[in-house]
């Protein structure tokens, strides 16, 4: 069992409770903990990208489109400090950082001793969709231990389906015999 | 003329080109009419589109760059009495928090303003409200960013009014507006089942859990701007059949909204002469006075032999194929004014598979857009922010298969509704 002097706990929308209460389980009480959360950065190219399209609006498309950056931020400091109190330790950090989510994940990630992270694809059932893109990103290169949680009750074994027909793994522990 | 022919020629491509540079790459954040104005009156002077030539389409130009108009200033009025913020409200209490069904709202809501209201009040007005909505109930955005973008895009299909490329070839079609709308009601139908099945496919990770948070903001509708904008519509379809232009039912609408706003200080005179973007309309009349050059030396035998004019279902599909592609390398507007003659030569059927292409097209790059962004970006030299293989990968699943089910839809109804 590790012992964690740091560790980074991702948070995301949706699974944020589940994955800090696991945490909480599974870090010792001295831990530095940061709680750290990323607003994508893409949802705006996303519009900006939209606008861009729209030739000839130059003049409309000067206009600053409604305030969702502003609101976005201000929910991710509710969800950390939230978070803070839900965690109610004394050593904890917040963390709120803007870009790519998986990249800024994977650069809070460096140095430490432990990266929490949730699944936070379908749940329903176990299986590689229950990662989404960015969490697939961020076990694939977290440069430290990762801790990967099921925000919620892990679905039954019975949910992994049943291999295709015509295909047959060697029963435990025989291997074929060599020459 | 005052150029020999050849040098005309060249000199209206090479303007054309440099307008569309120009729109693309603004220099100083200047508008894009600040160099189309010129370009178009220095064809004038020169003589390569002749004065007679120029006021015929400058008139039947007019029509529609009016109907443009009043659409947009209808718009930011509807924005102004709230009627966005309200659908935001209204979205955020319907879904109750499920991800899904907010998406579906969200089709719901983006696709019917953009039918209604154009596309440019689904891009400028719309998406930052379902951004901020979607912010508020702590889902992930992405989803439902791209669907606002899509649907602009995909939805823009419906109605006259839904797009500028529509309203340019509905003078070129020769069809009503009632006739125009039950002939696209299908494609456009059609779209919009293609988008929401692959968006709900693609983004199935991003579309699970469930918001915590209750929505505070009770639901208030406003009456007044939602009963003038269903009149609006009204209108359309009555003015069409009394052959009267629906621009009038826009105008109606328009000047409806904005006396009580003036009155009541909801909005300064102001206000309502900077929605009206006269650059932008300015831009419109000069890009068509432009085309209408290049078309005029050679470019309109090249466009009537790579438009096919029959209305099988192969030649359509042949059609809106080629209106996607040439959209996609000069931006549906241009695109668009350059085969509208000899679309409309070849019939409403062709017009409408044309515009299919040009309005759906868009979504593959978003050249337009991505183009233009990455563009922009080169210049500004931020390589680091370039956008992800997002856009272009989702592009590629959902444009092929909304260009076939949109126009299998249009030749299905141009044989019901003929």
């Amino acid at each position: 069992m590790i012992q964690p002097v740091r560790a980074v706990v991702w948070l995301v929308e949706g699974t944020w409770q589940g994955c800090l209460d696991a945490a909480a389980q599974i870090l010792p009480p001295d831990t530095q903990v940061a709680l750290l959360h990323v607003t994508p950065s893409d949802v705006g190219e996303i519009t900006e990208a939209a606008t861009a399209g729209l030739l000839g609006r130059a003049f409309r498309t000067h206009r600053p489109t409604g305030h969702f950056e502003e609101v976005a931020d201000e929910e991710a400091s509710a969800i950390l400090q939230a978070a803070a109190t839900r965690l109610g330790r004394e050593n904890t950090e917040l963390v709120h950082r803007r870009g790519r989510v998986e990249r800024e994940v994977v650069s809070a990630a460096q140095g430490v001793d432990l990266l929490v992270v949730a699944r936070d694809g379908d749940r329903s059932r176990l299986g590689p969709h229950s990662l989404g893109h960015a969490t697939r990103f961020i076990v694939d290169h977290a440069p430290c231990p990762v801790l990967l949680v099921w925000p919620d009750e892990a679905p039954g074994i019975e949910s992994i389906p049943p291999p295709p027909p015509g295909h047959h793994p060697p029963p435990h522990g025989s291997y074929p015999e060599g020459p | 003329m005052i150029v020999p022919s050849f040098v005309a020629e060249t000199l209206a491509v090479m303007l054309l080109v440099a307008t569309l540079v120009w729109a693309v790459a603004r220099p100083r954040g200047w508008p894009e009419a600040v160099f189309a104005v010129p370009a178009a009156a220095l064809l004038l002077v020169l003589g390569v589109l002749p004065l007679s030539l120029a006021g015929a389409e400058a008139r039947s130009l007019a029509p529609t760059i009016g109907f443009l108009a009043a659409v947009l200033v209808l718009a930011d009025l509807c924005d102004r009495y709230g009627l966005f913020e309200a659908a935001g409200t209204w979205m955020a209490t319907g879904s109750r928090g499920k991800p899904v069904a907010l998406l579906g709202l969200v089709f719901v809501v983006a696709s019917v303003v953009t039918a209604v209201l154009g596309l440019d009040a689904t891009v400028l007005l719309l998406t930052p409200v379902v951004l901020t909505t979607v912010a508020r109930l702590r889902l992930r955005a992405k989803p439902h960013a791209y669907a606002c973008t899509h649907l602009a895009n995909s939805a823009s299909l419906l109605l006259p009014v839904s797009n500028l490329t529509n309203l340019l070839a509905f003078r070129a079609s020769g069809l009503s507006f009632a006739r125009f709308g039950a002939i696209m009601a299908l494609p456009w139908l059609a779209a919009i089942a293609v988008e929401w099945v692959t968006l709900r496919r693609f983004f199935a990770t991003d579309l699970v859990g469930r918001s915590e948070v209750e929505v505070a903001t009770p639901l208030t509708i406003p009456v007044f701007v939602s009963v003038v904008v269903a009149l609006t519509l009204f209108g359309f379809f009555v003015a069409s059949l009394f052959h009267v232009n629906p621009a009038f039912a826009a105008l109606g609408g328009a000047v409806t909204l904005a006396v009580p706003a003036l009155v009541r200080r909801r909005a300064k005179v102001r206000d309502i002469g900077l929605s009206l973007d006269v650059p932008f309309l300015a831009f419109v009349l000069a890009l068509g006075l432009v085309v209408k050059a290049v078309s005029l030396h050679g470019l309109s035998s090249l466009v009537v032999r790579m438009v096919p004019s029959g209305t099988s279902l192969g030649s359509l599909l042949l059609v809106a194929a080629v209106a996607a592609v040439l959209a996609n390398l000069i931006n549906n507007l241009p695109a668009v004014l350059l085969l509208l003659p000899a679309a409309a030569a070849a019939g409403p059927g062709v017009v409408l598979a044309v515009l299919i292409g040009v309005n759906a097209g868009p979504n593959l790059t978003y050249v337009g857009s991505l183009a233009t962004l990455l563009w922009r970006r080169v210049l500004r030299r931020r390589w680091e922010d370039l956008p992800t293989s997002e856009f272009l990968r989702l592009g590629v699943v959902t444009v092929p298969p909304v260009l076939l089910a949109s126009t299998v839809a249009l030749w299905a109804s141009l044989r019901l509704v003929g």
